[in-house]
This record gives C-alpha cells, structure tokens and sequence, in this order.
C-alpha cells in the first residue's frame, strides 16, 4: 500500500483509490472460482440422479438438472451444455447469479440429507463455460418464417424471447435504451458474480444464432412507440423491465451524496479501474434486498471503513437470500434491521449523517418507535426497489403497476407479450425472465403460425 | 485384546495379513519395510528358473478403473514374474528370513511344467530357510502363453502333477496358487489336495482388458498401439474370490484344505469375510499398491476391535464360521418372506427407490402419495428382492422386513408359513421330492 492510498483509506468525504489497484482486483474478482475438471467429476458424482428431481422443480427454466450433471461426470461435457441451453440460453449468467442456495440446490436432496446440495450452479457453470469458450452453437433456425418480431429490452427476457424465436425462423429486431445491450445482467449486478465481460460475451453467444437485430439508444416511449411497432412487426414483445426507482422521499435538506443503488452498480460494471470510483468512509445503504448487498458489499470492498446496510424490517424479511446476507457480513458489513430513515443531514451540502427511527411491529403493522439513532455517513445508498415506469403509453393493462400477463405471457392486447421484471410474474431473477422470455417466444411462434 | 497371531500350514506369523505374490514383495527393500510397517508375512515375488532373466514391458504395465475421486477400484497389469537374477533373489530372501525370523517368508515359485525345472529350483528356495512355498499357477497373462502359470492352473491334471513332484522334493508346505480363469474352481482345488498341497492360495488375478483408448483404439495399458489381456485385481473382484473360497470350503472333496484368501482385500472388514468363508489367512496387493503399507495398522486394529466387540478370542473362533451358511440355491427356504420398509423420517425423497422398481422390477414402490413426493412400499406387489435397498442412498432407509408366520402376504394373498421349505419339495418342481 502506498503512503498516498495509506492516507486515503481514513479520509473523510467521497474519495476515490481508498485502495491500491493491485487490491481492487483482487476484491473484484470471482465470487466463485469455476471447478476445474477434477473438482467436475467429484461434484458430479455427489448427484443422485432423483426421479422427478426436486431441483428441476425448483428452476425456473426447467432445466433437466441430473442429467446435465451426469453428462459431466461421463466426459461429455458440451452434451451437459445443450442439456442446459435447450431449457436456458443464459445458463451461463445463471450460473453465476442465481440464489441456487434459495432454487435447484434448496431442492436438491442431498440438502436434506446432510446439508450439502450438489453444486448445481458451479457444475452448470463449468459445462456452459466450455461451450461458450469453444464458441460451440447447438441450435439452428428453422426455415425463414418471413415474420419479423419487435422484442423491447435486450435484458435476459428479451434475449431469451429473441433466441428462441429465431430458432423458429422469425427475423427480430430488439430496441435497447442503453448504447450495451444485456440489461440487468450488464448493468444491475456486482461486479464480482460476473467477471471478465461475461454479460457482453453472453449476448454475443445468444446473438450468433443470427436473425437478432439489436438497435440501441431506442427506448419506448421516446425514440420508439408501441403504436409504431404494433404496426411495422407481426408480433411485440415486451421486456424492458424497471427503469423507476424507488425514492426515499425524506428531507433531505437538499443534501449531497444520496445515490441511487442501481446507478452506484451500474457504474461499478461499467468501470475497469475500481479503485477510480470514489466512495465515502462510512455508508449507509437503506434496503433489504440483493441490491442493498450488492451496493453494500461493493462499497465495502472499494475501501469504505464502516458499511451499514439498515432495513425497516426484520432478517426473516429481507428478499437477500442468507447466503447473500452472510457474504456482506462476512466482507465487514453491518446489517441493522428494525430502523427506518428519517432525514439526511448535511454539512454544506454534503450528506454526514443519516437519521433513522427505530421500528417495530404493532398489530401486523410497521410503526415508528419514535426512538431515534443517528449514523454518520458519507453517501447514503438507497435500495427501496424499482418501479415500472409505463413508457407503452398506457395501451396495456397493468396488474399492481407491472404489465398484466398470462401464463405464456400474452398482455391485454393482442399481439402483444411481455415477459421479466416488467410484468406482473416478473420476481426480479434472471432465470425466471429468461423463462417468461422463452415461453413468450414459444406462444408467439405458435400464433403466428396459427 | 483379540490374538491374531496366525498359523497356517505351520507357518507362523503375527497376524494373518501376508502379502501376495506381486510387486510389493520383489525384492528384500520392499520386504524390510513391509515388515517395519507390520506386515505379518510375504509371499516373495515368483522366481523363475536359473538363466537370462524375464525381461519385462519397457512401457505401462498397469491399467486401473477408478470412482469419480479417482478412488481405485480395480488394477490390471501385464508384469510378469520377477525380472531379477534368481540368486540375487536367493540371497536377499535368505538374508530378510533370518532378520525377521517372527515373519511368515513364503516363496512363490514359476518354472517350466518339466519335473527336472522344478527338483532343480526347489532345493535352491529351501536352502534360504523360508517358511514355504507357493506354485504359482494363477498368472493368467504373458507366462500362460510359455505354458505355464495360468496355463497350467487351467489343467487339474498338471496341478496334481507339479503339487506331487514338489510334495516330493521338499520338506516345505506347498501351498498352490489357483487361478480364477476356469469355469468351476474346485476341480483345481481337488487336483492340489490329491497331488498333497498343504494349502491352496486364490484367486490370482482375472483375465481382463481394462480399458479402450477411444481415440487410439487401443487396449490400455497401451505399449506402441497395442495391447494384451492383463491380470484383474483390486476391490472388483473380491466378490469372486469371496465365492470360490467359499466353495473350496464346503465342497466335501477339499474340506479341511486350508486356505489362503486373496481378491481385492483392502480393510480389516474384507480380510473378516474371506476369513468366516474358511480362509486360513489372507493375502493383500492391490491395496498395499494403492495406498502404501501402512494400511495394514488399520487392518490388525480393526480385526481385533471387531474380534474384541464380539467375543472372539482368537482367528479359530473366526474361520469358517460363515461357511456353513453357504448353501445352494435350492435349499434356501421359500418360506422366508420379507417386504421392503422405508423408513419416512430417513427418506430425503431421491426417488432412486420407485424409478428402479417402476423401470425395471416390480412396481412396488409409488413416487405420490396423496399428491405429496412420497416413496412407499406396496406390499401387495413386493416380492422382497432388495433391489431399493442397493439403490438408495441413504444407509438403512429401506430396510427388508420379515413377515411373521401367520400373517398376511398381500402379494399372494397367502398366509405365511413358519415351516422351511425348499425347492426341492415345491409343487412347482417337476422333480420334487415329496416330504416324507
């Protein structure tokens, strides 16, 4: 450590390289180092090859679990790889993202049997990292059907809805807001669950099926109408997800260093340098779920002396899973549950403090206990959740303030579907946008076949 | 504390773990430290007859298959006999007998089935002062094609043969080594007694290919693109060594043969098994190959742990206990009938219990229960065969529960009998014989 990144370290305020380079990287590597193919065939030895196994049930995508595993253990491990992207075409990110400790291996039995499920996610890691390194594509379209699709968002519903219809020989154009294309898995998690570019390099592998268009900078409601694109495509397909975010809606006296979780992540994503973003010496992160972790965690690692992440309610109720909570205690965060914010002091203009009102629950409902607590802190990161923002100009029907969708993800407007974060059904996982994207897909390629 | 200390044929030694014929016993370095480690006896690596020595494949001589942690389960090899000069062999046997006079010293023995090879060696093996010596009949790969090891195993006349001629020549116990390569092991068994072996050894290694090289088509181990068949040991073949043990021990021709147990013994727990199915004492490779001697401190505490948790004072309290309950299909009692029970609180809902049965047996096990996963016996279709048993996972989940006499078998609607009875006397059996 330098003398200059030494004296960094206990500044007060918003500073940047609170740490050396050589530390950032490695506090920003993976989270979860891949299997070699040793430690490959030892973990897919553990699995029991379930009837009806419990952890298919538990995925959303349906992925054949124990038999991509047992594919591994047999050498065949581009075999296990189709297994995978045959029900998840961002089996890859998925790998990598989802709480398998909260899916497949809650499900699996060996969890119930001693508490240590097959590591579904790192094994289904390793056989879709080979195939995506040797560039191996296992799908080919269908003859051209000539029917063009508009897909919105290429976040994981999008590109999932994407892929598949051009398996089926549909021609799609997806109109990105961003300049990047990958959506929440490019821009809305930590950096350490996704080293290396992999968001990018995945929608690289997803696109090379051919057939998928990616517009950028046309975002709906400005650029784009969904007028415009009922008209010119055969078939709309909806999953821009959430672009609002939650506000505190506290006094803040008009004081600086508020941030908005999500952008603090994207920016982090977005950054080769981290230890180039300026971070304060204390933080308080108002959440309770995997963003609140991932800014926590993140801010954490940049170098801040004290992160704090404060819920208004209990740990049985954070959307962060356990495993996720532990991860941000173990890296030095503090997790206060029970306390709420109340105001943000600053001192010229500049956010110092936080104040926060104990809580409690009276009669099933949550209540100040007018007792308060003060934290001091540099940025105060806020995590309350996002919001739909409806960019369709309110042609379709909204279901507590998410597009309303069937099943297959038809909307109240025929022609129209919509799948992910944006929709009623959306629970802000990768896998189950990709999921609603997929059978989206599937329903349209069977009404227009129709 | 148990006694292990173990006298077979009148070869003492402190505890019945030799080592076979193989590798670990080629030489007096290897021996010495076998020894240290606490072995009870060797059987020194088999002597070929005076001349050029036996020259030996200069590339891989082993194949193995393995778990998927890479834990060994099987070995083959392709080694001959011992490819050193016969006197430095002599010498060192002689030197190590006399520096571990506790320890059992056994000579395996190979020359050409000519009566002049073996008179000539066998004043030669006497003269090192080892306990005894073991005709090695069993080598099925290399030797077998100049007519000798396995070659001969596979002649009970030559065995009888060569067992007399050795009989006759030495004051030593002969103790002939059988090969499993035949289609009734007790025909070879016979043939050594009425030759007048003191003992037979067995099994040597099965005759095997253990592998494919699928992108050389190649047989492994693999010597310039080609490859022979190759001895097959390790914990795969226990079961068949555990078998023809078992019927040397209770075939009326050869009983009070002794007998040496070899085949894939790799804990205390198989050494106790070969033992109660008549081994006189035991006989271990591929383990010592695997993990090093110092596998054999875990094979003398657990023999006496186990001797001492269940009264048994010494091996005579141990050997052939088990071989009295070996019998011939025909006289098992069809009368015992059980039914598989899972135990619910145990059950971690794998389903590996009902996809078996369902696919494969009997359909006597559901996978719902009221629209729950839920694994139970039907006993109106179990016939009790233990298939779930194998497949589950989880250690006395599923268990086989005898019906009591004069309860119900769903299955066939009869009651259970508490009277034995077997095929013999079955109505089914057109060759019945009616109980008197």
């Amino acid at each position: 450590m330098t003398d200059s990144v030494q004296a960094r370290r206990l500044q007060d305020g918003v500073v940047a390289e609170r740490i050396d380079a050589e530390t950032a990287k490695d506090n920003f590597t993976d989270l979860h180092p891949p299997l070699n193919h040793h430690e490959s065939l030892v973990a897919s030895d553990r699995c029991y090859f379930c009837y009806d196994a419990p952890c298919v049930t538990a995925c959303p995508t349906g992925i054949d679990i124990p038999l991509f595993i047992r594919e591994i253990s047999t050498g065949n491990t581009l075999g296990a790889a189709k297994t995978i992207f045959e029900q998840n075409i961002m089996g890859g990110m998925c790998a990598r993202v989802c709480p398998t400790e909260t899916l497949c291996e809650q499900a699996c039995v060996r969890e119930a049997a001693e508490g240590k499920p097959v590591q579904i996610g790192l094994l289904q890691r390793f056989a879709t990292d080979l195939a995506m390194k040797q560039e191996k594509q296992f799908f080919d379209r269908s003859p051209a059907t000539g029917k063009t699709i508009a897909v919105v968002g290429a976040g994981p519903s999008g590109l999932a809805c994407a892929h598949r219809l051009a398996i089926h020989g549909h021609d799609v154009t997806v109109f990105e807001s961003r300049k990047k294309p990958g959506g929440l898995n490019e821009f809305g998690i930590a950096a350490y669950k996704a080293v290396d570019q992999f968001a990018s390099h995945e929608v690289d592998y997803i696109t090379a099926i051919g057939g998928i268009d990616i517009e950028y900078d046309q975002a709906l409601g400005e650029d784009i109408t969904l007028d415009q694109l009922k008209s010119s495509y055969d078939a709309v397909f909806l999953g821009m997800g959430l672009s609002g975010v939650n506000a505190l809606g506290l006094n803040d006296d008009g004081a600086k260093g508020a941030v908005d979780a999500v952008d603090f992540i994207a920016t982090l994503r977005q950054t080769s340098e981290m230890n180039s973003i300026p971070i304060g010496r204390r933080i308080v992160v108002i959440g309770g779920g995997m963003t609140a972790i991932d800014a926590a965690v993140q801010a954490k690692l940049l170098g801040a002396e004290e992160v704090a992440i404060c819920y208004r309610r209990g740990q049985e109720h954070m959307n962060a899973s356990p495993f996720e909570q532990e991860l941000a205690t173990s890296k030095g965060v503090t997790i206060r549950h029970w306390v709420q914010p109340t105001k943000l002091m600053a001192n010229d203009g500049d956010v110092d403090a936080v104040e926060l009102e104990y809580t409690e629950l009276r009669d099933g409902k949550l209540v100040g206990t007018g007792t308060n607590l003060t934290l001091q802190a540099d940025q105060v990161f806020s995590a309350i959740g996002q919001t739909f923002e409806d960019a369709t100009n309110s042609k379709v029907e909204l279901n507590k303030g998410r597009i309303k969708t069937d099943k297959n993800g038809s909307t109240s407007i025929a022609g129209i579907w919509a799948g992910g974060d944006c929709t009623d059904t959306g629970d802000d996982l990768t896998v189950t946008a990709v999921a609603q994207g997929r059978d989206a897909a599937e329903a349209i390629n069977k009404a227009l076949a129709g | 504390m148990a006694d292990i200390s173990n006298n077979f044929v009148g070869i003492k030694s402190p505890n019945p773990f030799w080592l076979a014929s193989a590798p670990p016993t080629d030489k007096a370095y290897n021996v010495e430290r076998a020894f240290e480690a606490g072995w009870g006896g060797v059987v020194w690596k088999t002597l070929g007859e005076e001349g050029p020595p036996i020259v030996n494949v200069n590339g891989p001589r082993y194949g193995a298959i393995w778990g998927a942690d890479r834990r060994l389960l099987g070995l083959n090899n392709i080694e001959l006999i011992t490819d050193r000069d016969l006197y430095q062999n002599l010498r060192e046997i002689k030197e190590v007998k006399m520096k571990w006079p506790d320890r059992a010293v056994v000579v395996s023995i190979m020359v050409p089935c000519e009566e002049g090879a073996w008179k000539a060696i066998l004043p030669l093996v006497e003269e090192t002062g080892a306990d005894g010596i073991e005709l090695n009949f069993g080598c099925p790969h290399g030797m077998s094609e100049r007519g000798m090891g396995a070659a001969v195993g596979q002649v009970p006349e030559y065995i009888e043969m060569v067992t007399r001629w050795c009989k006759q020549t030495t004051r030593m116990p002969v103790i002939v080594k059988l090969t499993p390569n035949i289609s009734d092991i007790r025909y070879p068994a016979r043939a050594a007694k009425a030759g007048g072996a003191d003992a037979v050894s067995l099994i040597n290694t099965v005759s095997s290919i253990i592998s494919v090289d699928l992108d050389s088509f190649a047989p492994q181990p693999t010597i310039d693109g080609k490859g022979s068949h190759g001895g097959y040991c390790g914990p795969a073949v226990k079961p068949i060594a555990l078998n023809m043990v078992a019927d040397i021990a209770r075939d009326p021709e050869t009983t009070g043969l002794p007998i040496s147990g070899i085949g894939g013994i790799t804990n205390w727990r198989d050494a106790a098994e070969f033992l109660a199915l008549g081994a006189g004492n035991v006989q271990i490779c591929t383990a010592a190959m695997t993990y090093g001697f110092k596998i054999v401190e875990e094979m003398i505490t657990g023999l006496e742990n186990w001797m001492d948790e269940k009264g048994h004072a010494t091996l005579d309290d141990v050997i052939g206990r088990a071989t009295p309950n070996v019998t011939d299909w025909q006289y098992l009692n069809l009368n015992y009938i059980t039914k598989a029970k899972i135990d619910q609180d145990s059950c971690i809902k794998c389903g590996r219990c009902h996809i078996a049965c369902e696919d494969t047996s009997h359909q006597a096990i559901t996978s719902m229960v009221d629209g729950e996963r839920r694994f139970e016996v039907i006993d109106a279709e179990c016939v009790g065969c233990n298939l779930c048993v194998n497949v589950c996972p989880v250690e006395n989940c599923i268990t086989m529960e005898p019906l009591p006499a004069g309860s119900l078998d769903e299955r066939t609607g009869e009651k259970v009998v508490k009277e034995y009875g077997n095929w013999t006397e079955h109505p089914n059996n057109p060759s019945a014989v009616a109980a008197e």
